[in-house]
This record gives C-alpha cells, structure tokens and sequence, in this order.
C-alpha cells in the first residue's frame, strides 16, 4: 500500500527531501561516537594499534557485498514491475557500493601489511572481493555505454541478477581453489572471538556506514529522478522546435 | 519431402555463419596457439616451471579464446533485422539465442577443446592428462559460450561491444577456470576427479538454464 504511494517518483522526491538532512546527522553523530569508541577501545594484545583499522575496514567489506544485495533487489523490481524508481535506486546504488568494495580492499592491504606481512594474498575472501568490485565496474560499464535510458536498465537488471547468483558460486569456488593450492589461509575471520569493548565500537561503525549509505543513495536516486525529468523535458522541447 | 525443422534451418545457417564469422574456428586457434607461445616466451622455457602451471594457463587461454567472437554473435543478425523475422517465427527467442549459442560453440569452442590436450602437453603437462583435458575443455568452453552469448546479448546496442564483453564476462569465467584448472591439478596429483568434474558439470547446467533466459531477455529488450 505505502509502497505503491511512494513509487511515484515526484511524490517520493517530495517525501524524502526533508528526511534526508536527518539521515545524514544520524551518520555524521554515528560516525563521531563510532570513530570516538575506535580511539578509546583497548589495543589488541597481538595487533596493537593497527587493530583500529578493522573498524573502518570490516564494515565497508559489509556494505560491498550489502549494496550489491539492494542493487539486485531493485533490479528485480525493476525488471519484473517495469518500475522507473526501482531502475534509479538501482543505477544510484552500484557507484556507492564500488567505493565501499575499493575501501574494504584497500584498508585490508594497509591493515595485511603489518599483520601479515603482505599487501596482498590472494586468498578466497580478498580475491572474491576483488571480483565483486569487477562486478561493480562492468555494470556501471555496461549502463554508461548503452544511450537508451530504459534498455540500460534493463540490460543492467539482467547483469546484476545473474552477478547476484553467480557471486556465491565465485565465493565457493575461489574459497575451494583456495584450500587445494595452499590450504587453509593463516588468517580466518572466525578466529578468535570479538571482545565486547571491541564489538562497541564495530557495531556503532557499522551502523554509521549503513547511514551513510542511506544518506548517498537518497541523493543520488533524487538527482536520477531530476535528470530524468530534465531530459525528458529536453526531447520534448527539441521535438517541438523540430530542426529549428 | 519433409520440410525441415526451423531449428535445424537455424542451426545449419548459424553454423555457416560461425565458420565464417571473422575468420571463426582460425582466427580462434590462431589466437589460442599465439598465447600458448606467449607463455614460454614471458616465463622462460624451464620445463619445471612450465610443467607445473601448464594446466592451469591452459585454461587461462581457453577463456580468453572463448571472449573472440562473442562480440560479432548477436550483432549482425540484430543490425540487419533477421532478429525481428526471427521473433515472428515459430521458435521463441530464448531457443533462437541458445541455437546460437551452440553453433558458435560448434564452430569454435569444439575446435579449441579439441586443440587443449594439445597445447597442455606442449607446455609440458604429462600425456596421461590428455582425456581429462579434453573432457573437461569440452564442457567447460559450453559455459563460456552461454555466459560469453548473455554477455554479448547485454551489450547489444552499446558502441562499446568487444572490451565491455570481456570485463562483463571474465568476471563470470572464474569458476569454471577454477575447476577445470582444479580437475587437472587433481589429476597430476592423483586425487579423485570426481568432486572438480562434478562441480564443472553443475557450472555448466547453471550457465544452460541461466543463459538463455537471460539472452531472452536482453534480446527481446534489445528490440524494442
């Protein structure tokens, strides 16, 4: 019911416009209380200080893959309901998700170094993550290279469906190449369990994130509705002034 | 005189069209035999090294083979409008894409699995691995001709086709790459085959039933 009211795209505009100012003073007070929290938890009797890094690192690696399960999701609405703001919300979303795929990446290179000893490792979890972001890449190609509004959408919802089934697959299979070239990776993210003064601070971040990522997607959904709207304009002015 | 069948009239024609599609199965093991000499060239002819990863960039070779011809799959029926006869023909557009997806295959895939065995054992991987290569080449480059024809199916239209197909679907090769590298690896190192094999077979049913749903899909919103 709310749904449907809220799926036109003026009125969603409209309806947003002034919760998004809020959205983003919950992140901006999440992220001074998440990155507070960071600074006054306790060192890692093994890491030290560069255990910090995880704050930053662990949720951006949460929203990579938490932002390419909403794209999907708003490919599904678009492809089967032909909806105009789920095709947006879609196409707002991959650059988002890109940037939190390249953050979880490179804050796991700075955080390996120290720890591990190494940039990069191509174990399962870093090379999966590696081809999520290509996923992100060739569906952000993929719209930008086809003029048509409305059959980019289309072709993208195809993309990020089939990237949607096929992501647990990759994951599987380089975690399975994983174990039979150099058996189980050093490092497990289900080692040693989180301390709460530890798990504070990481939930606060993660939470901060996901309001950042709210706040983004808003916007960007709002400026595709604008551009949208902009362009229709445009054709039908150039229609009527036919070859002037 | 019975009429044929339009699926076998499609199949024959797209055959045709495969075989003489930009040099088609020549062109593409012309291709795949260049990288083969590459790899010797860039890693230094030490058959120990060479022997070790020969499967394994074997594989590589084949995905980036399988990428050739993708680009010219769809496009010129889609330019020159047999697409929209096809359409109003008797067959739905879902076994048209598959039909087409297999004659390329015919034409190029067959031809680089059949060559596989080959240029695995010229980088010096050992001869007994000859059957298992080929096998696992023949199911392994179906895969990719389905999951390469949804690729080229999505970039219809688009001004960009060759290299936006392969970042669109290399992406999508790994698996296969994976297990098919795996299967020979298991092989050499006398492990059971089964599980690689076993997983490269269930690739290739997902890439079957996937595919031309897909390449439906973008076909039909490519010609509207």
């Amino acid at each position: 019911m709310i749904i449907s009211w809220l799926a036109n795209p003026d009125r969603f505009s409209k309806v947003f416009a002034p919760v998004r100012p809020w959205v983003a003073g919950l992140s901006l007070v999440l992220f001074a209380w998440g990155l507070y929290l960071c600074f006054v938890s306790p060192e890692d009797y093994q890491q030290g200080d560069t255990v910090r890094i995880m704050y930053i690192h662990v949720p951006a690696a949460w929203m990579a893959l938490f932002t390419y399960l909403v794209m999907g999701v708003a490919s599904f609405f678009g492809l089967i309901f032909r909806h105009a703001l789920a095709d947006a919300a879609a196409k707002a979303a991959a650059p988002i998700g890109a940037v939190f795929t390249a953050l979880a990446l490179i804050t796991g290179s700075l955080w390996g170094k120290p720890m591990w000893g190494t940039w990069w490792e191509w174990d399962g979890r870093m090379t999966s993550v590696l081809v999520l972001f290509l996923f992100y890449i060739g569906y952000i190609a993929l719209h930008a290279s086809i003029e048509d509004e409305q059959r980019a959408a289309k072709s993208t919802a195809i993309l990020a469906l089939i990237g949607l089934i096929n992501l647990p697959i990759i994951k599987f299979s380089v975690d399975w190449w994983n174990t039979l070239h150099q058996g189980a990776s050093v490092f497990r993210a289900d080692g040693p369990t989180v301390a709460p003064s530890m798990l504070w601070p990481l939930l606060v971040m993660a939470l901060a994130y996901k309001a950042l990522f709210v706040w983004l997607w808003l916007i960007r959904i709002d400026t595709e509705i604008l551009s949208r709207k902009y362009n229709g304009l445009r054709a039908r002015l150039g229609f009527r002034e036919g070859g002037v | 005189m019975t009429t044929p069948s339009p699926s076998l009239a499609l199949l024959k024609r797209d055959l045709g069209l495969s075989l003489a599609r930009g040099g088609g199965p020549v062109l593409a093991a012309g291709f795949y035999l260049t990288l083969m000499a590459m790899v010797p060239l860039s890693l230094g002819p030490e058959a120990q090294t060479l022997s070790k990863i020969a499967p394994g960039l074997t594989w590589l070779c084949l995905a980036l083979a399988s990428l050739l011809s993708l680009e010219r799959l769809f496009e010129r029926d889609y330019e020159d409008g047999v697409f929209d006869l096809l359409r109003t023909g008797p067959l739905a557009l879902e076994w048209v894409a598959f039909l087409k997806c297999l004659a390329q295959w015919l034409g190029t895939g067959l031809i680089l699995s059949l060559m596989t065995p080959v240029v695995m054992i010229l980088l010096g991987a050992p001869v007994g691995l000859a059957g298992w290569a080929l096998v696992a080449a023949l199911i392994g480059s179906f895969s990719f001709a389905l999951i390469g024809g949804a690729g080229a199916s999505l970039t219809l239209g688009s001004r960009k086709g060759g290299v936006l197909i392969a970042l669109l679907v290399l992406p999508f090769y790994v698996p296969p790459v994976i297990f098919g590298a795996g299967l020979m690896q298991a092989f050499v190192t006398g492990a059971p085959v089964f599980q690689a094999l076993s997983l490269l077979c269930a690739y290739g049913l997902f890439a079957l039933a996937l595919g031309p749903i897909a390449m439906g899909a973008a076909l039909r919103s490519a010609l509207n």
